[in-house]
């Protein structure tokens, strides 16, 4: 019993000193702020999405079109779009751009 | 020990406790020590819970009795690995089990995602809240440290579980069950943090996919359990308990095809939320259901310690959840829309309509009796035929769009395109089908549909890969081999996702076969020595009985020669055990796997009169049904191809997101 009970102590200790140790590495830090992505990181990340999105859908409509699945007719209907879509990601993507923290107005495939 | 699980438990508890506390806190107030305070406080719990697990695992091992838990599920007698497998065999076990799991996936599903540390800040709470109830229950409504004087000897297994399947059968299922939290918890960190994009999303599309996994193998090896021990003859009953598994599958079936339209187009994203919280729910949902007693009567539910718990954990969850996908709808709205009713999203939310119906009619299934039996004191069952019609209502399309999926463009597919890529399939389905009834094995509608529909799916699937394989071998100029390597390298979870596939169509075909086209024969007059009796083609003849005696039953067993067209082909030994610890005898089936139809010859001892030596002997004939245990294996296959790490993918996603940890302060 008193064995388990020390055990447990131990336990105990070991568990309280891994949750501390953010503190005790830092006692004093100069900045305890939990950052977070501001609203340019947010434009940014969701103009990489769109980007990867579009450039994506251009690679599986190239495959589908070799395959067979998108005739050629729906597949000049559905490529200009795409690669509008993907340009105007990668230009609000360029850095002069991004400074202006542009809106995004990029609709995917019309 | 029993202290130092109990402590061990506690201390479990207190630092779950103060994730939630410090987490919300930290994530709330942008405090960056407290937060990391808090993702440790999940680190530990892990290890805690650990030791309370090895605690057990000793006491188990070496059948301490002063250990209520060990005494009530185990005896001197049971061999070690069952003794070690009632650690889920009761409920304290199976809690702590949940806990451990639960801890255990938090802990690397934090540290994993430790440099998304505005997305993780609120992660933490909220696999600490789920951990906490846990922890809660294990602490203070049902602890598997309750000790009393030891007695003479266990109270033992129930011979049922005395099966090497339960082994495996029950961790893999809490493996899916506990799992499929993590995808939640990044669900509602996304939306706690107003982190609406991708990341979260992209953080657990492997821990659904494992998840998924494991609960669909637990599935199938609880139904091969069902199977070869249970001894009825069949694998799946529609059981609550099975149900509870079957349904946050398929809300995780769901999820897995969902997200990929939120991936590919931005949409859905209400949706996603909805179908993650629900997969969550069904999974605590299926605990409640397994370990509250609620299934055998509303009356064992009221008179045990955990279903009022389970119950206010479940709404209150589901109260945070609606809040929390409702508050935040403004930043789920979708920027693109569907542009055709013909497109592969399309079909994928036909596939997603499908599936939630049928998981919903299955929850209605299991609420109804336990409804009306707390609102109006009657006894109400549903069974077979219900569970059947809706299976036969949503399954069967859904086996088909399954073929028609991938043979649809995204986005909008015209008609020309269609007919051209259908041609194939259709011609497939509509040999197979006239084939059928040519042989005559159209008698059972369900049964010619799954296998026409089968014949479209599988003539997809390997179409899909032909036409891609040579698609690679146009663009790369590369051999066949190679060509189809690479196409399974590049897009690893497509063509996973078809191999999954045909696992399904294998499941689909297995159970078609096994139910629609299975042969029985109900013992009416028992056998005597010598005497013979006949099914669908082969000649079973009783030899005679012996029975020996094994480590911990008595087992008595027949001797039956199995023949076919004059030649023998097997002898078969179905019998009975007797456990005297446990005072319960069991059904031991004896089966012939025939490889010519990939069916079995199914024997159950059903009466036995050793002093006459007299049998009643139940005999299955089930065409096909070993397609279902393959299915397992083809599924395994098809979900590690599809989770299998793409550095490139890897590269491109750390690109994606790195900037954003950086400017988070990472």
């Amino acid at each position: 019993m008193t064995l388990a009970l020390v055990l447990g102590a131990v336990l105990a200790v070991l568990a309280v000193l891994l949750v501390a140790r953010p503190f005790l590495r830092e006692p004093a830090p100069a900045d305890d702020r939990l950052a977070e992505p501001g609203e340019l990181d947010r434009r940014r990340l969701e103009l990489v999405e769109e980007r990867d999105r579009a450039l994506a859908a251009l690679k599986e409509l190239e495959f589908d079109h070799r395959t067979g699945k998108v005739s050629d007719d729906d597949y000049r209907a559905l490529v200009g779009p795409l690669r509008r879509a993907a340009a105007e990601a990668l230009r609000a993507l360029e850095p002069r751009a991004q400074a202006r923290v542009p809106e995004p107005t990029t609709r995917i495939g019309g | 020990m029993a202290e130092l699980g109990r402590a061990a438990l506690l201390v479990t508890f207190g630092l779950v406790v103060y994730a939630l506390v410090a987490g919300s806190l930290a994530a709330w107030r942008r405090r960056r020590r407290l937060a990391l305070s808090a993702q440790n406080a999940l680190l530990a719990a892990f290890g805690s819970t650990l030791v309370a697990a090895v605690v057990l695992l000793v006491a188990l091992a070496r059948r301490d009795f002063t250990f209520q838990y060990v005494a009530q599920h185990t005896s001197r007698s049971l061999p070690l690995g069952y003794a070690l497998s009632a650690f889920w065999g009761g409920q304290e076990g199976s809690l702590l089990l949940w806990l451990l799991v639960l801890s255990g996936y938090s802990a690397l599903a934090v540290w994993l995602n430790r440099r998304a540390r505005d997305l993780v800040a609120w992660v933490v709470p909220v696999l600490a809240l789920v951990a906490g109830f846990f922890a809660f229950m294990l602490c203070f409504v049902s602890s598997p440290f309750v000790v009393a004087p030891a007695p003479g000897d266990g109270a033992g297994m129930v011979p049922s579980l005395q099966n090497p399947y339960m082994l495996a059968h029950p961790p893999m299922l809490y493996l899916g069950y506990v799992g499929l939290t993590i995808p939640f918890a990044f669900g509602m960190g996304a939306l706690l943090s107003r982190q609406t994009d991708e990341r979260w999303i992209v953080a657990t599309r492997r821990w659904t996919l494992a998840a998924w996994t494991f609960l669909g193998v637990g599935q199938l090896l609880g139904a091969h359990w069902a199977y070869v021990e249970i001894g009825w003859g069949g694998y799946y009953a529609w059981d609550p308990v099975e149900n509870a598994a079957l349904m946050p599958w398929l809300a995780a079936t769901a999820f897995l095809h969902s997200v990929m339209i939120q991936e590919k187009r931005g949409m859905l994203k209400v949706w996603n939320m909805v179908l993650v919280s629900l997969a969550f729910l069904l999974s605590i949902f299926g605990t409640f259901l397994t370990r509250s007693g609620v299934v055998n009567s509303i009356h064992a539910f009221s008179e045990s310690p955990l279903g009022g718990w389970f119950l206010g954990f479940i709404a209150l969850m589901t109260v945070l959840t609606v809040a929390l996908i409702y508050i935040r709808l403004p930043l789920l709205k979708a920027r693109t829309k569907l542009e055709s009713l013909v497109s592969r999203e399309a079909t994928f939310l036909y596939n997603n309509l499908l599936l939630v119906a049928l998981c919903l009619t299955i929850l209605w299934g299991v609420m109804y009796p336990l409804l009306t039996q707390a609102l109006r004191g009657e006894t109400r069952s549903v069974s077979k035929p219900y569970y059947d019609f809706f299976l036969h209502t949503f399954g069967l399309p859904l086996l088909l769009l399954m073929g028609i999926g991938p043979l649809v463009a995204w986005r909008r597919a015209s008609l020309r395109a269609l007919g051209k890529t259908f041609l194939v399939p259709l011609l497939a389905a509509v040999v197979t089908g006239v084939a059928l009834i040519g042989a005559g094995l159209g008698g059972s509608t369900p049964g010619l549909l799954t296998y026409t529909f089968s014949a479209f799916v599988a003539a997809s699937i390997v179409l899909e890969f032909w036409r891609g394989t040579n698609a690679r071998r146009a663009i790369a100029g590369e051999s066949y081999p190679r060509a189809f390597t690479s196409l399974v390298a590049r897009n690893r979870r497509r063509y996973g996702g078809y191999v999954v596939h045909a696992a399904v169509l294998l499941l689909a075909i297995g159970i078609a076969g096994s139910s629609a086209y299975q042969t029985v024969r109900e013992p009416v007059h028992g056998l005597r020595p010598g005497q013979s009796m006949e099914i669908a083609g082969y000649t079973l003849t009783y030899r005679g009985l012996a029975t020996r005696q094994e480590e911990n039953a008595q087992a008595t067993r027949a001797t039956v020669d199995v023949s076919r067209g004059g030649s023998h082909v097997t002898t078969l030994h179905p019998g009975k055990n007797w456990y005297p610890v446990e005072q319960q005898t069991s059904n031991e089936v004896s089966i012939y796997h025939d490889p010519r139809n990939l069916g079995d010859v199914f024997t159950i001892a059903d009466q036995i009169d050793p002093k006459s030596q007299t049998l009643f002997l139940k005999v299955l004939v089930k065409p096909l049904v070993n397609l279902i245990w393959v299915a397992g294996f083809v599924f395994v296959l098809g979900s590690v191809i599809a989770m299998w790490p793409d550095a490139v993918e890897q590269r491109r996603l750390a690109e994606r997101y790195a900037p954003a940890a950086v400017s988070a302060g990472l």
